[in-house]
């Protein structure tokens, strides 16, 4: 029997699984205190969804709220869009707004990887497109357990086979993204989804249902039984035994990345042809959460009628149909005149439309199933009212012995050359092509830097040349050792990659995974973590235009290492003046090293990778030098002064050198003063090894001088030689150090 | 010069093929899957993607489509067609060229930057390339093996069908390194790497693909 709310009136003592769904005793309790009465299946399906930390940020909302506070006008000046929509959208220049936005999906993609990490790209991607914008690109910073332990030859396949057997088939360039290893990820992979769109800026749309009388249009794939995880036991006490046990599916959805192609398509010329209100997406929580957010940001009530959803299993209760998680659907609001046309271009595309239900002049949601109420709430309550917890928050007692076990005893190794070698070789620090070449970094054709240049860039309008670049960047260790420090450090990182492809950095969103909340000393790093990121901020004068929570990232009781994402946007006027990461594209070119080098190793990967050491303080970050290191490299890029880029991070130096004659297919002359091994692989930030060519080299430098810019001189590039040099070191061939560079992924996981 | 770009859904790189034509001077004009005309093109270009989800086999449910039927009559009258990548898949299908694309070996998608041999500078879109040159040009499938029976291996070895050979370690295990093959007449190519990802050297590794659409001009203008 289907629970109605009269049913629910007439029934008020009836025991109700809300345990079961995740909802606390005064959690319950405030539902019927709403509704004054209690919830029906329907109704407690979709506030105990709605009501999830995933969907209600229920415990870190008190934290975020510090990004607003310490956002000025200022920065806000050119958001269009901000924290709340569906993604942030930011004016780019030339009429053009870009929106961008990161999201987890880690516990699928540990259960499932290849479907969870597929639908990971597919969820991040339908975001973007309901902000009116059509999507370009996407990027997936990864984390994994140990490379050599089973579970991670299991995962990490798998996730990567999903990300390009989703992307590859939806048609979007992969431009970058991270593949970190570390101890702590086993058993909890992280797998972030970045997507970047674009639109004109007066296309922009908002997630709204408004003007009374206007229809709600639910299109795209039908709804099944895939990803209902939190109601499986309501599903099982309304089902009819009679017809047998229903076969549960696995609660990781099922994706079609061909029904979502098609989808943006069609939804971009339903955009095109102004006939689309509002619109949203279906994600989490399904359409429990479209249509409460769609009303609830509307200014009146809304009516759906449940029974015309296409299903596509038999026998769905309103409760299952309304938490459904099946990919690739979206929900429009549209003028009752335009309905006729909005179904004419889904025809068109083979895409399947259906008209649930109307805005109404009330403030109520009323969903009715073949005539019966089933749900009647205030739709704020829902969506946007849920519960706020202000968790216990409290360092942990051993963050000062963390802090105190430095890596200053440390051996260091004689031979620095080996260790260059064994450096480029470690898990962390090794090409991630076995990764990226299963990625389509081509299609569309306007990708002008990806992987692995320090940072994506693409092409937004051909005939200005006008683009964004894009980076992301997180280094658990460091947030690990300080969490507000790491923040800052990743923000630095991101901002300086952007900044090494010739963009301005201009906004900011993030991807906070953490442990458990109930942790009070998680909740410290996530707190510290949040003001370091907003504080930097700041400083650099970027507003975080939005970003995700990922709670409960542990196994058992060790959680994973604080991993504050952090992905930074910037816009190039011209792309054709990009910064390519590898030298030997001009004759004759200077190495530079700008900023400065001090003898910083907490969080090290030389001390992760050699000594399987954690402590100590990471590095200091400076973004007021972050910032004039930017400027440097814009006003480089824009007069032609810089032939190549690369941001000194994990591995410091050597690892940039490395890198950059790998990728350039050339060879370089390095001389180093002081101790070699604090100049190789220290890791202090605010760093970039430039190359310049020798015609520019005066102009340059003096123009780092006269903006009190610390640089050196560290080497020329040298065509002939087909090998990296170190004075007083002696030379390492190319072949040897791509061999140890490329050779590890592959003989991991082949 | 008129050139059709044909979009099913599912199709991806309709708009690079469409600039690739427009790099050349040409007028690039979409065709839909559903069209049941060619609107007086010179030419037409199956481009890459995954054409109906690449559900049953890649390139099996498009050869039907009703473009499809407008394009092999064209094509058997000797209108230039180029298929890439899965585009080739369907032209393969649709059987204006021989043999089938299969399973890359190695199992896993491939998108690298792929160095090729032009092994036929005679068809209508290759006539620009010096015989044995070798160019740059992105490969990314994961069904790009080309696989044919031994006596069509023959035809197409004795007769100059291969157009293209992968140069160096071989991608996918196609047979005989094949990259791309022409029908007899030499107006229908297919090949699986993508010539119209590299007509520009800021977003392609190099521009060497766009002899294939001036080499079509070519053809055309003689025509």
């Amino acid at each position: 029997m289907i629970d109605t709310v009269k049913n629910a009136e007439n029934t008020p003592d009836q025991e109700q699984p809300y345990k079961e769904l995740g909802l606390k005793d005064d959690e319950y309790a405030r539902i019927r205190e709403i509704l004054g009465r209690r919830p029906t299946d329907a109704e407690l399906a979709m506030y105990s969804v709605m009501w999830s930390e995933h969907c209600s940020y229920k415990s870190s909302k008190v934290h975020l709220k510090y990004f607003g506070e310490t956002t000025t006008d200022e920065m806000r000046s050119k958001m269009l869009a901000g924290i709340g929509e569906n993604a942030g959208v930011v004016d780019i220049g030339d009429g053009w707004a870009v929106t961008f936005k990161v999201e987890s999906h880690n516990h699928p993609s540990y259960v499932e990887p290849y479907q969870g990490a597929a639908t990971g790209v597919g969820g991040i991607v339908r975001d973007i497109l309901a902000m009116g914008a059509r999507p370009l690109a996407v990027m997936d910073p990864l984390r994994f357990g140990k490379p050599d332990a089973e579970d991670t030859k299991r995962v990490l396949p798998g996730i990567v086979a999903g990300i390009g057997g989703y992307g590859n088939c939806l048609g979007l360039p992969n431009i970058g993204g991270e593949v970190v290893f570390d101890e702590s990820y086993q058993g909890n992979p992280l797998v972030n989804a970045l997507c970047v769109g674009a639109m004109r800026k007066e296309d922009l749309h908002l997630a709204h249902a408004s003007g009374t009388g206007n229809k709600v249009i639910l299109y795209g794939a039908r709804t099944g039984l895939d990803g209902i995880g939190g109601v499986s036991v309501l599903a099982s006490e309304t089902f009819d035994d009679s017809a047998g046990k229903r076969k549960k599916l696995p609660s990781v959805q099922v994706g079609d990345p061909f029904t979502e192609k098609v989808l943006i398509e069609c939804s971009l010329e339903l955009f095109e042809k102004g006939l689309v209100v509002g619109i949203q997406d279906l994600g989490g929580a399904g359409l429990s959460c479209a249509t409460s957010e769609l009303a609830s940001a509307g200014d009146g009530g809304m009516h759906v009628y449940l029974d015309r959803v296409p299903l596509r299993a038999k026998n769905m209760t309103p409760a299952e149909i309304l938490s459904s998680e099946s990919q690739e659907r979206m929900c429009a609001v549209v003028e009752p005149g335009n309905v006729a046309a909005f179904m004419e271009v889904c025809e068109k595309w083979d895409v399947i439309a259906t008209e649930i239900g109307e805005v109404t002049d009330g403030d109520r949601l009323v969903i009715t199933y073949h005539d019966e109420v089933v749900v009647d709430v205030p739709p704020r309550t829902v969506a946007h009212e849920g519960p706020v917890y202000h968790r216990p928050v409290e360092r942990p007692a051993d963050q000062d012995e963390l802090q105190a076990n430095t890596p200053d005893s440390l051996p260091r190794p004689e031979n620095l050359l080996e260790l260059i070698k064994i450096m480029a070789a470690s898990p962390n620090l090794a090409s991630k092509k076995w990764v990226t070449q299963q990625y389509d970094r081509y299609v569309r054709g306007n990708t002008v830097l990806a992987q692995p240049s320090d940072g994506g860039m693409i092409r937004i309008d051909e005939e200005t040349h006008r683009g964004v670049a894009l980076s992301t960047d997180c280094n658990g260790r460091y947030t690990k050792l300080d969490p507000y420090e790491g923040a800052k450090l990743a923000l630095a990182e991101a901002y300086r990659n952007v900044a090494a492809t010739g963009a301005t950095p201009v906004a900011v969103t993030n991807c906070l995974n953490f442990g458990s909340p109930e942790d009070p000393g998680v909740m410290w790093q996530f707190e510290q973590a949040v003001k370091g990121l907003a504080d930097g901020c700041a400083e650099l004068g970027i507003p975080v235009t939005g970003g995700n929570v990922s709670f409960y990232n542990q196994t058992g009781t060790t959680a994973i290492l604080p991993t504050p994402v952090v992905g930074v946007l910037g816009v190039i006027d011209d792309v054709r003046r990009r910064i390519p990461t590898g030298i030997g594209a001009e004759a004759g070119e200077t190495l530079l090293l700008l900023g400065e080098t001090k003898p910083e190793f907490g969080g090290s990967e030389w001390a992760h990778h050699v000594h399987g050491h954690l402590g100590g303080l990471p590095p200091k970050a400076d973004l007021q030098r972050e910032k004039l290191l930017g400027q440097i490299l814009v006003a480089g890029s824009r007069d032609g002064m810089v032939s190549a880029a690369h941001d000194l991070s994990e591995g410091g130096l050597a690892q940039a050198l490395v890198e950059t004659c790998l990728i350039g297919e050339t060879g370089a002359r390095v001389f180093l003063e002081g101790d070699l091994f604090t100049a190789l692989f220290s890791e202090s930030a605010g760093r970039v090894l430039v190359a310049v060519p020798r015609t520019e080299e005066q102009r340059f430098t003096d123009m780092c001088t006269a903006r009190a810019l610390p640089w050196r001189k560290v080497g020329v590039v040298d065509p002939e030689s087909n090998a990296l040099e170190i004075q007083g070191l002696g030379e390492l061939s190319l072949d040897e150090l791509r061999e140890a560079w490329e050779g590890t992924l592959p003989a991991l996981f082949d | 010069m008129r050139v059709g770009v044909i979009t099913f859904p599912g199709t991806l790189d309709d708009v690079d093929a469409q600039r690739a034509v427009r790099y050349a001077d040409g007028e690039a004009v979409p065709l839909w899957h559903g069209d049941h005309d060619l609107k007086g093109v010179d030419a037409v270009i199956v481009p890459g993607g995954f054409s109906y989800g690449d559900y049953l086999r890649c390139g099996a449910i498009a050869r039907f489509a009703p473009v499809m039927q407008e394009v092999i009559e064209a094509a058997n009258k000797g209108m230039p067609v180029l298929g890439i990548c899965n585009g080739f898949q369907i032209l393969a299908e649709a059987h204006l060229l021989p043999g089938a694309l299969t399973r890359n070996h190695k199992l896993h998608f491939v998108c690298r930057d792929q160095w090729l041999k032009v092994e036929n500078n005679s068809t209508a879109w290759t006539t620009r390339y010096d015989a044995g040159a070798e160019i740059l040009i992105p490969l990314k499938s994961g069904e790009g093996g080309y696989q044919a029976d031994e006596d069509t291996l023959k035809e197409l070895e004795d007769n100059n069908r291969v157009v293209f050979r992968y140069v160096g370690e071989n991608p996918n295990g196609s047979r005989n390194n094949i990259a791309g093959i022409t029908n007899a007449r030499g107006n229908v190519v297919g090949l699986m790497p993508h010539p119209e990802h590299a007509v520009d050297a800021l977003t392609g590794p190099t521009d060497d693909g766009l002899g294939m659409f001036l080499s079509l001009l070519d053809t055309v203008v003689k025509a």
